[in-house]
């Protein structure tokens, strides 16, 4: 396995643009990010923060009014984005796969289980329709369907949220991906089904060396299944680097909030360190940090100018003026302790 | 001081498996007894099709038991007459999962408030007003919110709107029923600060339904699990959070997610998914899926007995039982 990154996104931008181009949306805005092979991401935000417009961005499966206006998506050495849609079309499927958050909306409620999992084998390896359902069948026990045979024949209303999903699975994995991208696979499903698709998740992505992108909102998944961790904010990352360092020492002040904003099961009854105020309108950003107007330690400058990305260390980067080196990458820390 | 008390509680509807299928009888909820104490919590917490909503609406009022009562009070739901109907619908108010579909798009906020006070008192326009304007300023919103429509609120403004909507008649217990799940992250803790501000501002009473388990831990002094229609497990929360006793309760608690990545837990994943309700399983609900069944599981219905300061309905337990209960 090569070391550099199977995926690496460089300035990426995806706006959002009206028809009278009156209005832009910049639902994604130069992120840089990066996932090695073997490796789980986690992209982390609020409803509207970017990370499915990312996602959709990393497939080219935009709607139409979005533009991606600058930067650039290699992927094993090769810039997603200067490929025809032919080419795109190889590689969906194939060698990028998605998982949505509900099954029921991308299983085809007409067609057999055997069908929508041979599909993408029958259209990427053109094999034969008895070899493709061979081939099925597998996917079906490798992802602990009971009884493949009969399921194969089966259509989608008859089979619970959590087979669906396990099925949806199934049909990502049938082509052997090198990159599986998964927005909020589990939240439609309940607790003790979450945590049997995660084991299943993490159980094909040991088998097959396969990286992984966990869109969520939940930093409980993330505690639980990710390396590095990516959070974003009114479509920016604003802070990325390893998941443990994150989760021990926050630097931008909206990580820091939010994870001392969810209730843990140790500590009872205490009062929540709740974020004031609501997340922006990305049609009218503040000239700022998108941040700043509910951030505890914004000072002048965060609503003069966006800070860029810096990089307290080798593995995090951070856009937050506290982190600037003049500022002294742990002050913000300090000050936000205090308040 | 006791507020409500269910005591073996049941609903029971008829349905049909498929079109022609034969008919059956789901048990939504079944036999279940529980109490709401004045000024605290109780969380309800389940998969989907545990009961928990279904035991929500018999507390509600919107639907009758099939079997057991509810007391509020210390008088019993069946036997009140016109007049304590009235006051028990007044006194028990909920908040909904959705602000979305809660509050009507086509009427003010001064409007939605005072719904409940212009059908539930005579109350002089002004004095609605006054009493809206104070609910507004309770939940933290603006006076200025009375004369806007929902659209121009967020998903938490919202449901501080429907929060003051629940309060505006002074209720003693709220039915909160995934108050949170619906919001933005950064937005639930601002909503159960307000909650538990409000709870002990006013005295009030919730049952709070949810399925995120360090929230309800965090905001429920008692905590009851339900599976398929059934309390499992009951007492007080941190004893449940901390040392579940059910193996159900085990699993539930070890797939709750952890606050921290070091954080290692011991994983119980159960194996198959929560059986259909129209053909439970005999005996104790869980035993396909319980790790620790024995031949007693299938054939017997575990009562809930006192282990370690909570009540389980577990065979493991029982005075008479032979097997080593797990940790």
């Amino acid at each position: 396995m090569s070391t550099g990154p199977l995926l690496e996104l460089v300035n990426l931008s995806t706006h959002f643009i009206s028809e009278r181009g009156s209005r832009i949306v910049r639902a994604v805005d130069e992120v840089s990010l990066q996932i090695k092979a073997g490796e789980t991401l986690g992209i982390v935000g609020e409803s509207g923060s970017g990370k499915t417009t990312l996602a959709l961005t990393i497939l080219r499966l935009l709607p139409q009014a979005a533009r991606i206006c600058s930067g650039r998506m290699m992927f094993q050495g090769e810039d997603l984005l200067q490929k025809s849609d032919a080419e795109m079309r190889r590689v969906r499927g194939k060698r990028i796969a998605m998982i949505l958050q509900d099954p029921m909306a991308s299983l085809n409620p007409l067609f057999t289980i055997g069908d929508q999992v041979a599909e993408p084998i029958r259209v990427h390896e053109g094999s034969g329709r008895a070899a493709a359902w061979r081939r099925a069948r597998e996917l079906l026990k490798a992802v602990h369907i009971p009884s493949p045979e009969t399921r194969l024949n089966q259509h989608p209303h008859e089979m619970s949220g959590g087979m669906r999903q396990r099925i949806v699975g199934a049909i990502g994995m049938s082509c052997e991906p090198r990159l599986l991208i998964a927005d909020e696979p589990t939240t439609s499903l309940d607790l003790t089904i979450q945590a049997q698709y995660l084991k299943l998740l993490r159980e094909l992505q040991r088998a097959h060396g396969l990286a992984l992108i966990f869109i969520t909102h939940n930093l409980g998944i993330v505690a639980k299944m990710c390396d590095q961790l990516a959070v974003m904010y009114a479509g920016r990352v604003v802070e990325s680097g390893p998941v443990t360092r994150i989760f021990d020492a926050p630097a931008h002040p909206y990580t820091r909030a939010l994870l001392s904003s969810i209730p843990r099961m140790g500590d009872p009854r205490q009062r929540l360190a709740a974020i004031d105020g609501q997340p922006p309108d990305l049609a009218a950003l503040p000239p700022g940090c998108a941040f700043a107007p509910r951030c505890p330690t914004a000072f002048d400058r965060c609503r003069a100018a966006p800070p860029p990305e810096f990089a307290p260390d080798d593995s995090r980067r951070v856009r937050c003026w506290l982190a600037a080196p003049g500022a002294g990458p742990l002050d913000g820390q300090v000050r936000g302790g205090a308040g | 001081m006791v507020v409500l008390e269910a005591e073996r509680l049941s609903k029971h509807f008829h349905a049909r498996a498929g079109f022609f299928g034969d008919r059956g009888m789901v048990r939504a909820v079944d036999g279940v007894s529980f109490t709401i104490e004045g000024g605290r919590t109780l969380g309800v917490v389940g998969e989907s099709g545990c009961g928990k909503t279904t035991t929500a609406k018999l507390v509600l009022g919107l639907e009758t038991p099939s079997g057991g009562g509810i007391r509020f009070e210390g008088c019993d739901l069946q036997a009140l007459d016109t007049a304590g109907r009235r006051h028990y619908r007044k006194s028990v108010q909920a908040v909904f999962q959705d602000p979305y579909a809660s509050l009507n798009p086509r009427m003010r906020i001064s409007a939605i408030i005072a719904e409940p006070l212009i059908t539930n008192e005579s109350l002089e326009p002004s004095a609605v007003r006054k009493r809206v304007l104070q609910l507004l300023d309770l939940v933290g919103l603006p006076s200025r919110s009375a004369d806007l429509f929902p659209h121009e609120f967020s998903g938490g403004q919202r449901q501080r709107i429907a929060i003051a909507r629940a309060l505006a008649l002074s209720p003693k217990l709220v039915v909160l029923d995934e108050p949170v799940s619906a919001l933005d992250v950064s937005i639930r803790a601002q909503i159960l600060n307000l909650l538990r501000d409000l709870q002990v501002q006013l005295g009030l009473s919730y049952m709070f339904i949810a399925h995120d388990l360090a929230a309800v831990a965090h905001m429920s002094h008692t905590i009851a699990v339900m599976y398929l229609g059934r309390i499992v497990e009951s007492g007080e929360a941190q004893t449940v959070a901390r040392s579940p006793k059910h193996p159900y309760t085990q699993a539930l608690f070890s797939a709750a997610l952890p606050s921290h990545p070091n954080e290692h837990q011991e994983e119980i994943i159960l194996a198959g998914e929560v059986p259909s309700p129209l053909r439970p399983p005999s005996g104790c609900h869980f035993h396909p899926r319980c790790p620790h069944a024995m031949e007693r599981c299938a054939q017997q219905q575990p009562r809930l007995i006192g282990v370690e300061h909570r009540l389980v309905a577990c065979h493991l337990y029982a005075a008479d039982s032979t097997a080593t209960a797990p940790k």
